[in-house]
């Protein structure tokens, strides 16, 4: 038998993967770009921000709805468009797909911890996004520069905090749902009803405020509005900072809730891994 | 035998499997109730394998091979017994443990699709925490050793089946484990791809000591490489042990094969032994060992001999006979 090595510490692991995590995202990265017909494919079907934009763009030509004139929609449904490019991901579909066909053995077999792996590559695609996004970017700057942020540098600051917020309150939900496959052949289907509720409760489809105040009440407590509607309500100004500070403490307890329960989950559902095929 | 290196000890795995018959009745049935069924993957199985043995796992398909080795390979937990790798229990999936190991799967792949092998070897390199010189002489060395220079920058989608896996092994050795669990390495290679592949996996195991598990149906892989060999049948050991005493236990009789100067009648043959084949120039006889040394002299006394030569009966003959009669565990 040979000599065990002295164990390391958490420390030491941790200090292991952050040295792997450029690799992984400049290997990532490199993907991104070997699959950019299909990127570009996939940024053309996020669209229904825009199809928004025009049914509200013509609703308010009569007047205001709250505090929303044409210009105020204009600026939500482009931030809507940015930050879901930039925060949403599709962890959920590889999970489910890679536990139900057996090919997160490979994955399993690797001494880095396999969410970290899937989360490195999702990160991968930012850069790539934040790239294609400019142009929403820019005209949103022109059409919003009056409003942006409040002209509050801590607001800004908030925003960015609560970008990141987004992402890992997304990822960990995409993990958690996908993680359901270890369970249940329709891991994808339970996505699909979260879909559903994410589309009306995080402002998606239409500004919370435009919502009737039930609705509102509840998208305060549920999490869909901690993984768009908030970072872009703080983008386009309709959060002054008390609100903005209150909705990213909300937002990241959030995010830390869904990354334990993906956690749990993800250990219970792998002693039932079966490995099929792979 | 040396030191236990891995140690399998009354492992059983059981898997619970839905099932239903074919049709939109079944299917429909299948909503309101779900009928599962208990599958005995592995049963009781115990065995110790050394530091830098070569271990042929053989048996039937779903025999549970694969599932032994994904259990070996912490990838399962099993559902009773105990398994040890090295220091490390699989199943903790301990970095050091998945560090020490590697699973080659023939019908798997681990190589990033779109992007060229070196890319997956980067990946690999900062994922083990391989130190980049180390990585870049292990990556020199098993390039060479492959013959695949100039295969690993082009996108793995464009390469052959038989380059694929060279360049897969090359991906699964980087972090130079110290055992091999290969599922079937050369599926689909042609014969001299696989003659490749067994030099290749017998130096390494050579060159590093490494322990190498292997399952094959293709017997020549086992053959050149594994002096001992693990026979399992419906999740249950039947044979432990060196490979030549399991062909003579379950095809006690030799092969004699004599390259003959002219044709001879059939009847000739028959009195020296069984005779499996026979054409103008060349005869295979079956002779019992106990009779080999006067079957031998019969034959050069009464036939026209040019060449002989005495072989174990082939390892498929020995596993189809194997698995229709079973042997008593060795």
């Amino acid at each position: 038998m040979i000599a065990e090595p002295p164990r390391p510490g958490l420390a030491a692991e941790a200090a292991r993967t952050l040295r792997a995590l450029p690799t992984l995202l400049r290997v990532g990265i490199s993907e991104v770009v070997a699959y950019r017909a299909e990127f570009v494919v996939w940024i053309l079907t996020t669209n229904m921000p825009l199809v928004m934009l025009a049914i509200w763009h013509a609703v308010a030509a009569d007047g205001p709805v709250g505090r929303f004139d044409q210009r105020a929609f204009t600026a939500y449904y482009l931030g809507v468009l940015a930050v879901r490019l930039l925060t949403s991901n599709w962890a959920v579909w590889q999970l489910s797909m890679e536990i139900r066909d057996g090919t997160l053995a490979t994955k399993l077999l690797r001494p880095i911890h396999p969410i970290v792996g899937l989360a490195a590559e999702h990160l991968s695609a930012v850069p790539m996004r934040a790239l294609v996004i400019t142009p929403v970017i820019a005209i949103l700057i022109a059409v919003g520069r009056d409003r942006l942020f409040q002209h509050d540098p801590a607001l800004a600051l908030i925003f960015g905090a609560s970008l990141a917020g987004a992402w890992l309150l997304i990822f960990f939900t995409m993990v958690l749902m996908g993680s359901l496959a270890f369970f249940v052949d329709s891991a994808l289907g339970i996505f699909e009803l979260w879909l559903g509720l994410h589309a009306i409760f995080s402002g998606y489809l239409i500004p919370l405020e435009a919502l009737p105040r039930w609705v509102r009440h509840a998208a305060d407590v549920l999490p869909f509005r901690f993984m768009l509607g908030f970072p872009v309500e703080t983008l386009v100004g309709l959060l002054d900072r008390r609100q903005a500070l209150a909705a990213l403490g909300a937002q990241w307890g959030y995010a830390l809730l869904f990354g334990a329960l993906a956690l749990r989950v993800w250990r219970i559902g792998l002693r039932r891994f079966a490995a099929f095929g792979g | 035998m040396p030191e236990s290196f891995i140690d399998v000890s009354d492992l059983s795995k059981r898997y619970r499997v839905h099932k239903r018959p074919p049709g939109i009745g079944a299917a429909l049935r299948s909503v309101l109730r779900r009928k599962y069924e208990l599958v005995h993957a592995v049963e009781g199985l115990s065995f110790r394998i050394g530091e830098g043995e070569r271990v042929g796992f053989l048996g039937p398909n779903g025999a549970g091979k694969t599932t032994t080795l994904k259990v070996l390979a912490g990838l399962l937990y099993p559902t009773s017994g105990r398994v040890r790798v090295g220091s490390y229990v699989p199943q903790t999936r301990d970095p050091r443990f998945l560090k020490l190991i590697t699973l080659v799967m023939g019908q798997k792949q681990q190589l990033l699709w779109d992007l060229p092998p070196a890319e997956t070897y980067a990946m690999n390199r900062a994922i083990y925490d391989v130190p980049r010189e180390q990585a870049g002489e292990t990556i020199r060395a098993l390039v060479e050793l492959l013959e695949i220079g100039d295969l690993i920058h082009k996108p793995t989608r464009q390469l052959s089946l038989g380059e694929r896996m060279k360049c897969e092994l090359v991906a699964a050795l980087l972090h130079r484990p110290r055992v091999l669990f290969l599922d079937e390495p050369t599926i689909g290679l042609d014969v001299s791809m696989q003659a490749k592949m067994r030099d290749f996996v017998r130096d390494y195991n050579e060159r590093y000591g490494a322990a190498v598990l292997l399952t094959s149906h293709y017997m020549d892989d086992v053959v050149a490489l594994c002096p001992r060999v693990i026979v399992i049948d419906r999740g249950r050991l039947i044979y432990d042990g060196d490979l030549r005493e399991l062909a003579r236990r379950v095809r006690p009789d030799k092969r004699v094969t004599v390259r003959l100067a002219h044709p001879v009648e059939r009847a000739d043959l028959e009195r020296v032994g069984g005779v499996v084949s026979l054409g103008p120039a060349q005869a295979v006889l079956s002779v019992p060992h106990e009779r080999l040394q006067s079957a031998v002299r019969d034959a050069l006394a009464a036939l026209p001999i040019v060449d002989l030569t005495i072989e174990e009966a082939p390892l498929e003959e020995v596993m189809r006979e194997l698995f229709g009669a079973r042997v008593p565990a060795a």
